[in-house]
């Protein structure tokens, strides 16, 4: 295998440094070097979604970007959305609406609401279904997830 | 008694959803409890908001080898010989294993809970060493340091192959000179019971026959019969498989997995290896999904011989290319089927072939097809035959109502053409052919008391159905579906906590929130919250053998394993009671409020006497353990809305409604979950899903961009109404729901479809090029 480099970034707020081989994705890295075992894999090609982190500000599906490209860039996990003193608004409405069954693409949902609604704050249902597209749920027909999305746009608006 | 007919009944919202989700309501009649139809937060969902749930792949172990399973390039070919000495030798490669490393397997039949098996077949499927039957039917496997350095490894295995023609048409493997794909394969006919004498693909024939089916057909006014075809599909579960497996030196094996059914994954390891079941220890993990796809193993025993020729844990993941390739799929299938009707739209006879495919090895859901087939009407004469027939596509499996969607396609669409024919409205037809109780089904079953009738009724009250739909190239469908359910086997154990709550531990795998819709019920007998319970799904020697989630049985059998163990509770608590107070234990109820009365006025409640078991003999424990077997079938009515783009084929659905019998709804937000999410699956299945083959046999679509599962932006609201028609084998009456919601839409999409365009759709998936195509041959 290529030689590892060190690439530094901030993961959650925190300062962190870890070791990478070119070839590692982001995903494989955050999941099998770094414990944060909360973002899922379930195509490792682009096309379900359950990888969403936050790079930057932007959603990213963890899987299309190679470790070594955190370099210096600005990251969020599941494991950071929670508050020290209780769930995070999105997380709650998640909860409220029943928007989860199997969950494993519940993660990666909830990092897509964050980056929705920290670009808009109320969007319309269409727009908020436009924005999860790219997030594959085969269990919930997606309805309440779009409900727990609504409601997490009043609690962040209000 | 009031006929059903006489019944008054009103669609109303039901308490603490949304205003799409509703509930059939009978006058004078509402349940009455104090947590069952509540809504609770789910006990598990903290863990799966905040990524902490450790789902298959999460797991870490010391030590722990990545594992790659190398996969067949052919359709259909003879394993000449495989060499894997180069594999062996690649540094950081710790196993290099085939099937030659597992004992060898004999023909015997196991029971999976949602299908049979041929442990011989399973153990080919596994590793196989005589024939590949499928592309990325799996043939070797390493373990080493890293996925990657077994990935490479695998790579140098040299497989030598003969290449063999492949068949992948159910109509031409039935044929006979088609290539065989199992030599030893012979048509088994059931319920003759006679067994063929020359190798085939078929490998089952059903055959079902009651009444006069000639005389029903020559007393029909109007007769259709009509042929369809449906494609193989996927599950499409966003958790790929995945197995971990520990086999110590002394000799015991631990699975760690997610898996609808720990114990059959017990069962199925421990066969294969050839070692006793209590050499097996599975863990489930929480599972991404399953819908029956999620019951057999795939990398489960490979992960075990591999640590046991290494020493160390192995875990196996599959990609999602291999998640298409080589597990799921449900058949494809092609059918013909005939109904007759009188003047008066009676059904008075109807007929059916169906043709599933088996994939490579026998055992697709042919049987529950033949049995659903006519299952919502009454049919008084009827024969069906149901054909069983490998082809080479990966081994089919159990997908939500495993058998009834495509049958559904069929009587469904057929009923609709007789409507419009007769000039009859849907619901009307429905209404009057309904199954009731004491009705027959064409292979002999009598019905309990069931709701069809009553989601046709609700869909006729509904605010769907009564709203006009206007505009151009746009129609309405509907279509009904049933599916049996399933009780079986289930244990659970209850501890009475010192605080007055409850520890539930269960064996039923969590895929969608049954830890709630158990403990709720639990609860609803102790008459405290559903929060003083918290239930954990433990391993496979923590509790009893308990069945696979799946069969839409859980909530049902585990449900009433958790209501026996409360029972249980409430008995020794009287006891303890009755030793406080120094009186017979007959002289104290348990009565509302999770309140304890005695003689003269005596009381304690639920919290005062969990604080006083040391003092009364020690804690309190609760056992459930059954074996169910009144589940009663379920049928579910849908309401479609689509418009058809006229230039492009593409079918969007603009409103959708489920309606749908489930006994009771524990929890109602996981039951209109699981009522969306398997209309979801349906519509998909309707209007994209479909495996793509060349000639060769490779499949083009092997992930999720190609095979497009729907996105929410692809669908409406899913509006939701439950109807509650309690199960008599059920305390609260719970038939299961997970299962129906699935069967109903791609008929409901083509009846809609035709009302828009005028075309009839006889073809899974009603995908654009297809629906083009129809439009503009319609044109003429
Ligand atoms: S795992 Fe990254 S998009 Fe599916
Ligand atoms: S909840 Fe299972 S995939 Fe979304």
């Amino acid at each position: 295998m290529a030689k590892q480099r060190i690439v530094s970034t901030s993961i959650n707020g925190n300062p962190v440094e870890f070791l990478a081989a070119p070839r590692q994705t982001l995903l494989e890295v955050l999941r099998d070097n770094l414990d944060l075992i909360g973002t899922k894999e379930g195509c490792s090609n682009g096309n379900c979604g359950a990888c969403t982190v936050i790079f930057n500000g932007r959603p990213v599906d963890s899987c299309l970007v190679l470790a070594v490209e955190a370099e210096g860039g600005e990251l969020e996990t599941i494991e950071g959305v929670a508050l020290t003193d209780g769930l995070h608004v999105i997380q709650d409405a998640f909860l409220g609406q029943a928007a989860l069954q199997c969950g494993i693409c519940t993660p990666g949902f909830i990092m897509s609401t964050k980056a929705l609604l920290e670009e808009n704050a109320s969007p319309s249902e269409d727009e908020i279904r436009f924005h999860l597209a790219g997030n594959l749920c085969r269990c919930t027909g997606y309805d309440k997830i779009v409900r727990a999305v609504q409601q997490a746009a009043e609690g962040v608006t209000n | 008694m009031a006929t059903v007919e006489d019944r008054q009944f009103r669609v109303e919202p039901f308490p603490g959803g949304t205003p799409g989700n509703q509930r059939l309501v009978e006058e004078g009649r509402l349940p009455d409890y104090d947590v069952v139809g509540t809504r609770p937060i789910r006990h598990d969902g903290t863990d799966k908001v905040t990524g902490r749930a450790r789902y298959g792949a999460d797991i870490k172990l010391s030590g722990l080898l990545q594992g790659y399973v190398l996969r067949s390039p052919h359709a259909h070919a003879r394993i000449v010989s495989i060499d894997t000495s180069r594999a062996a030798e690649v540094p950081g490669v710790h196993a290099v294993c085939t099937n030659a490393d597992m004992p060898s397997a004999d023909h015997r039949a196991g029971d999976l809970g949602e299908g049979m098996v041929d442990w011989y077949h399973l153990n080919q499927n596994v590793l196989a060493n005589d024939k590949v039957l499928y592309t990325g039917h799996a043939v070797a496997a390493v373990a080493a340091d890293s996925v990657h350095i077994a990935e490479e490894a695998a790579r140098l295995i040299e497989v030598e192959y003969e290449v063999l023609p492949p068949v992948l048409d159910v109509r031409e493997a039935r044929g006979a000179d088609a290539p065989v794909l199992n030599d030893d394969v012979r048509t088994d006919r059931q319920p003759a019971g006679e067994t063929g004498d020359t190798p085939t693909n078929v490998a089952k024939h059903f055959h079902y026959e009651k009444g006069d089916v000639d005389a029903g057909f020559a007393a029909a006014e109007l007769v259709i019969e009509r042929e369809f075809t449906t494609e193989t599909v996927h599950q499409g579960y966003i958790e790929p498989h995945t197995a971990t497996a520990f086999w110590s030196p002394d000799g015991k094996i631990t699975v760690w997995t997610s898996t609808q059914g720990s114990f059959m994954i017990r069962m199925q390891v421990a066969e294969l290896l050839d070692v006793a079941i209590s050499k097996v220890k599975v863990v489930p993990m929480e599972i991404g999904g399953g819908f029956g796809g999620k019951i057999a193993v795939y990398l489960q025993p490979v992960a075990a011989v591999l640590s046991r020729l290494s020493g160390r844990p192995v875990k196996l993941n599959m990609d999602r290319s291999n998640v298409f390739d080589a597990t799921g799929p449900t058949p494809g299938s092609y059918m013909k089927v005939k109904i007759g009707v009188d003047a008066e739209g009676k059904i008075t006879a109807g007929e059916a072939e169906l043709l599933f495919e088996a994939g490579a090895f026998p055992g697709s859901p042919i049987n529950p097809g033949c049995m659903c087939v006519f299952a919502c009407y009454d049919v008084p004469n009827g024969r069906i035959d149901g054909y069983d027939i490998c082809v080479n596509k990966p081994r089919s499996n159990a997908y939500r109502a495993p058998g009834s969607t495509h049958v559904a396609l069929a009587t469904e669409t057929i009923v609709d053409e007789i409507c419009e024919a007769q000039g009859i409205c849907p619901v009307e037809f429905r209404l009057k052919n309904a199954v009731k109780e004491g009705d027959e089904r064409v292979d002999g079953v009598t019905y309990p008391p069931v709701g069809m009738w009553e989601t046709i009724k609700a869909v006729e009250l509904s605010d769907h159905w009564q709203s006009p739909l206007e505009g151009p190239n746009r129609g309405r469908g509907i279509a009904s579906g049933f599916w049996f359910n399933f009780g079986g086997n289930s244990v659970v154990a209850a501890t009475v906590n010192e605080d007055g709550t409850v520890s539930l531990i269960e064996g039923s795998t969590d895929i969608g929130g049954t830890r709630a819709s158990v403990a709720m019920q639990l609860a609803e007998i102790l008459g405290i919250a559903a929060e003083d319970v918290t239930p954990t799904v433990v391993d496979t020697d923590s509790i009893g053998h308990t069945d696979v989630t799946g069969g839409s049985r859980t909530c049902h059998a585990t449900g009433l394993a958790a209501i026996k163990a409360a029972e249980d509770i409430q008995a020794q608590l009287r006891q303890r009671a009755a030793m406080l107070w120094d009186v017979e234990s007959e002289q104290v109820e348990y009565g509302d409020g999770a309140t304890l009365t005695g003689p003269e006025g005596k009381t304690i409640s639920f919290q005062e006497i969990s604080g006083k078991l040391t003092q009364t003999g020690g804690p309190v424990v609760g056992r459930g353990s059954v074996n169910a077997d009144k589940h009663g079938g379920a049928f579910g009515t849908h309401i479609a809305d689509v418009e058809v783009d006229p230039d492009t084929g593409k079918v969007q659905v603009l409103r959708y409604t489920v309606v749908q019998d489930v006994g009771t709804a524990i929890h109602p937000s996981y039951v209109e979950g699981q009522m969306q999410g398997g209309a979801a699956q349906g519509i998909g299945w309707a209007l994209n899903e479909e495996y793509h083959y060349g000639d060769d046999g490779r499949l083009h679509n092997a992930s999720f961009l190609d095979y497009r599962i729907p996105t929410c932006y692809d669908l409406p609201d899913i509006e939701t109404i439950i109807v509650e028609v309690p199960n008599p084998g059920h305390p609260f009456g719970v038939r299961g729901v997970g299962e129906v919601p699935i069967v109903p839409p791609p008929a409901a999409m083509a009846n809609a479809i035709f009302r828009a365009t005028g075309v009839r759709m006889r073809s899974l998936p009603m995908s654009p090029p297809k629906m083009l195509h129809e439009l503009l041959a319609s044109d003429g």
